[in-house]
C-alpha cells in the first residue's frame, strides 16, 4: 500500500516537473488559431470588419468577440472556410459590414492630386508613394483596394478602378451549362 | 525507377515505339489542303501585328506612330520572353488595341504597320560559322529573333533551350507529329524544306549540347520519311534519326511524344527535360536555321486555311499581323454555307469572332466550318459514370471526377487529382455521351487554381507590407516618445539649472548687497 502511493505520488511528481519544464521550454508565444484565421482572411486591411487590419480581426474571432460573418473582400468563400476551421456553421455576409465587390484598385489623378501626402498616411500597405507637394501614384500591384485612401483625400483626385482582366491577365468564365430546350 | 535510371532508359528512345494511355483515331482531312505548293500570298494593305504573342506580358513597343520600319526591324521588346519584329518595311500608322487572335475574343494592343512594297530589309546579324558559336550567344541570337515554339504553345525557345541545356540533355527530339485533323503545315514545311529542318536541327542540338536527334513523323505521313532522311545522309550528320510513330491523337502532345518514343512518363509538374530531353516543333527547327545563318528574326510562319468553309484550302507562308480575311480571300473566298472560324484544329482551337484578326505567332491553322461540320450546342446531360472520358484520357486522369469537383469548386481534390496534368486535347469533350463540355471546365478550373496562387501570393505580400508598416509606425511612435520623454528632461534639467542659477544668483546678490558698501568705500565713485 505505502509502496504503491510513494510510487504514485514520486511519477505523479517526475511529470510535473517534466510538464513544467516542456511549458517552459517549447512556449508558444502567439496564439496558433490566430495565425491560421489571419491566413484565411484575404489581408486587404480594409478595416470593414470593424476592426483595424486582418489581424486584429482574426485575433477577435480568436477570443469570441467578432462573428465570422464580417469581412466583404472574403465574401461567402471565406466565410465558408473560416466556419470549416473553427467548426462553426457558414452564415451569410453581414450587410452592416458591407457586400462582396470583385477587385478594384485605385488610380490617382494626378493632374488633380496637390500632394497633401493624406492618402498615403492612410493606406494601410504602403502602396502610394510620393512626396509632400509633389504628385502621388499608387502602385497598382500593391493595391488591396480597401478604399481607405478615399475619404481623407481633399480634392477627390483618386478614382476606383477594376482591376486588369484582359489578356494576359484573362481569366476564364464559368462554362455555361446549356438547359435542355434552351 | 529512379531518376537516373529513368534518363539510361530515355537515351534508348526511338528503339521501338511504346504506346501512351487512351487516345483516338480521328479522321484525318489533311488531304484538302496538302494539293497545292505553299505559296506566299500578296501583301495586304495593312498588318495589325499584336504586342502580346507569348506567354507572358505584353511587349514594350519601341516604335511610335509615323515612324519608318523596315522588314525584320525589332518592335517589340519583353525582357524575359522573345521580342516582336517589323513583317515588312513600311510606316506605322497607329499603336491600338485591335482584334488579336486571342482565346478570349478581347483586343489588345497591335502595332499597324501599312508596307511601302519596297520590302527593304533591316541590317541583320548572322553567325558566318555557327559551328564556332557557344551554346550562350546561339540563345541569345535566337531571343533575339524573337524565336518562339511554332507548335501552338509559343513558349520562347531561348528559355526552352536554356533549360534543357543547364539539365544535360542527351535527346533532342523535333516534333513533326501533326496529329491534329486539318491542320498539315507541319507536313509541308517537312516536304518542302527538309534541308532547313536538318539544319536547325543541327544548330539546336548543338545550342543543347545534346547527343542525339529524334524526328518524329506520324507514319502516314509517306514521302515525308524519305526526304527528311536523305536530308540528313546529304548533311553528313551523324545522330539523326527519323521515326514513324503510330497515328493516334493526342501523339503530338509533348508528354505523349516522349512516352512514344521512350515507354516512359513525364513526372506530373515536371518536362521533358527531367528524362533529359527536349521537345521543339519541326518549325521552330526551320526558324531557328533561318535565324542562326541568315539572321532573319522570326516574321512569318506556315499556316493552313482549310476546312469545308474556303473555296480552294491550302498552305500559305503568311506574315505576322495579315489578316485572316486576306488569306481566306487567296484562298478563293468563303463558301456559301460557312458557319464558324476556329483558330487552331477542331479538337483545341478557339472560335475567332472576326475576320479581322491577324496571323500570329501561335496560328498554324484557319479552319472554316460549315453548319454541316459543326453539331448543333445538344442539351448537357448529368453525367452517367460510363467511364468513356477515362479510358481515352492521354494523362491518365479521371475526368468526370475532376469535373465534378471543379462544378463544386472543391479544390484541394482538383490539385491531387492531377487537374494540371491535363493537356486539353478534348478527347473526353469527344466521347462524352452526356455532351459534358468536360475541357471548358477543366480550363476554368486551371485559371481558377491559377487566380487563387496569385491572390494568396498577393495576400501574403499585403501582410508582410501590413505588418512592416505597423512596425514602423509604432517604432516611430515609440521614438517620438523618447524624444518627448528627452526634451521633457531636458525642460526639467533646464529649468533646474535656471533654479541653481537663481538661486546662485541670489546668494551672489545677498553676499554682494553685504559686500558692497566695503567695495564702495574703497572704490572712487562715478557719480
Amino acid at each position: 500500500m505505502l509502496i504503491s502511493v510513494l510510487v504514485i505520488s514520486v511519477l505523479g511528481v517526475a511529470f510535473g516537473f517534466g510538464l513544467g519544464w516542456a511549458a517552459l521550454r517549447f512556449r508558444v508565444e502567439s496564439d496558433p488559431v490566430v495565425e491560421r484565421i489571419d491566413d484565411l482572411l484575404p489581408q486587404t486591411q480594409c478595416g470593414q470588419c470593424g476592426f483595424p487590419g486582418c489581424r486584429p480581426y482574426a485575433e477577435a474571432i480568436s477570443r469570441e468577440e467578432a462573428d465570422i460573418n464580417q469581412c466583404p473582400p472574403g465574401g461567402d468563400a471565406g466565410i465558408r472556410a473560416l466556419a470549416d476551421l473553427l467548426g462553426r456553421e457558414p452564415k451569410p455576409l453581414n450587410p452592416e459590414n458591407g457586400e462582396e465587390k470583385s477587385k478594384t484598385v485605385v488610380l490617382i489623378d494626378e493632374s488633380r492630386c496637390i500632394g497633401c501626402t493624406l492618402c498615403i498616411q492612410a493606406c494601410p500597405v504602403d502602396a502610394i508613394v510620393g512626396a509632400a507637394k509633389l504628385m502621388h501614384t499608387v502602385i497598382a500591384s500593391e493595391c488591396t483596394g480597401c478604399d481607405l485612401c478615399l475619404p481623407p483625400c481633399p480634392v477627390d483626385c483618386i478614382d476606383i478602378v477594376a482591376a486588369e482582366t484582359r489578356p494576359p491577365r484573362w481569366q476564364r468564365p464559368r462554362p455555361q451549362i446549356i438547359l435542355d430546350g434552351a | 525507377m529512379s531518376m537516373s535510371q529513368q534518363v539510361e532508359l530515355a537515351k534508348q528512345a526511338g528503339e521501338r515505339t511504346h504506346h501512351f494511355h487512351g487516345g483516338l483515331r480521328l479522321r484525318h482531312h489533311k488531304k484538302i489542303s496538302c494539293g497545292d505548293p505553299v505559296r506566299q500570298p500578296p501583301l495586304p494593305e495593312l498588318l495589325a501585328v499584336p504586342l502580346l504573342q507569348h506567354v507572358g506580358d505584353i511587349a514594350e513597343p519601341l516604335v511610335s506612330v509615323g515612324d519608318a520600319v523596315l522588314k525584320g526591324q525589332q518592335i517589340g521588346q519583353c525582357q524575359p520572353c522573345a521580342a516582336v519584329h517589323s513583317p515588312v518595311s513600311g510606316i506605322v500608322v497607329a499603336i491600338q488595341e485591335r482584334p488579336m487572335s486571342h482565346p478570349s475574343g478581347q483586343p489588345g494592343p497591335c502595332v499597324l504597320i501599312k508596307p511601302d512594297g519596297t520590302e527593304q530589309w533591316a541590317e541583320l546579324d548572322r553567325f558566318n560559322d555557327w559551328l564556332d558559336a557557344s551554346p550562350d550567344s546561339l540563345m541569345a541570337h535566337m531571343q533575339r529573333c524573337g524565336l518562339a515554339g511554332l507548335g501552338g504553345a509559343v513558349f520562347p525557345t531561348h528559355a526552352k533551350v536554356r533549360d534543357g541545356h543547364n539539365r544535360r540533355t542527351h535527346t533532342l527530339i523535333l516534333n513533326g507529329v501533326e496529329c491534329e485533323p486539318y491542320i498539315s503545315c507541319d507536313e509541308m514545311l517537312m516536304r518542302e524544306q527538309p534541308d532547313k529542318i536538318i539544319l536547325g536541327a543541327r544548330i539546336l542540338r548543338r545550342a543543347l549540347g545534346a547527343e542525339r536527334v529524334i524526328i518524329a513523323i506520324e507514319d502516314q505521313m509517306g514521302a515525308v520519311q524519305k526526304a527528311l532522311t536523305s536530308c540528313a545522309e546529304f548533311a553528313n550528320s551523324e545522330n539523326i534519326s527519323v521515326i514513324e510513330v503510330p497515328t493516334i491523337y493526342p501523339e503530338g502532345g509533348e508528354r505523349q511524344l516522349v512516352q512514344s518514343l521512350t515507354g516512359l512518363e513525364v513526372p506530373l509538374g515536371g518536362r521533358p527535360s527531367d528524362l533529359g530531353m527536349v521537345c521543339q516543333n519541326v518549325a521552330t527547327a526551320a526558324a531557328v536555321a533561318e535565324a542562326v545563318t541568315k539572321g532573319k528574326p522570326l516574321i512569318d510562319r506556315y499556316v493552313t486555311v482549310t476546312g469545308n468553309g474556303v473555296s480552294h484550302p491550302r498552305n500559305f507562308r503568311a506574315l505576322f499581323g495579315t489578316p485572316v480575311s486576306h488569306l481566306v480571300e487567296q484562298c478563293g473566298g468563303y463558301t456559301d454555307d460557312v458557319a464558324r472560324l476556329v483558330i487552331g484544329g477542331p479538337m483545341m482551337g478557339y472560335p475567332l469572332s472576326s475576320d479581322d484578326a491577324p496571323v500570329v505567332k501561335a496560328s498554324n491553322c484557319i479552319l472554316a466550318l460549315t453548319h454541316k461540320d459543326i453539331a448543333d450546342p445538344q442539351p448537357e446531360m448529368p453525367c452517367i459514370r460510363c467511364g468513356e472520358c477515362a479510358r481515352v484520357c492521354p494523362a491518365m486522369l479521371l475526368p468526370q471526377q475532376l469535373q465534378l469537383f471543379i462544378r463544386n469548386e472543391l479544390w484541394d481534390p482538383v490539385q491531387t487529382h492531377g487537374l494540371s496534368a491535363c493537356i486539353e486535347c478534348g478527347c473526353c469533350d469527344y466521347v462524352c455521351p452526356s455532351h459534358i463540355p468536360l475541357v471548358e471546365w477543366f480550363r476554368f478550373g486551371k485559371g481558377e487554381l491559377r487566380k487563387r496562387t496569385l491572390e494568396s501570393e498577393a495576400a501574403e505580400l499585403a501582410r508582410k507590407r501590413f505588418e512592416n508598416r505597423e512596425a514602423r509606425l509604432s517604432r516611430l511612435k515609440q521614438e517620438r516618445a523618447e524624444k518627448m520623454a528627452r526634451r521633457k528632461q531636458l525642460l526639467k534639467d533646464k529649468a533646474m539649472q535656471q533654479d541653481r542659477i537663481r538661486a546662485s544668483i541670489e546668494r551672489a546678490e545677498k553676499k554682494g548687497r553685504t559686500k558692497l558698501p566695503t567695495q564702495n568705500s574703497g572704490a572712487p565713485d562715478d557719480t
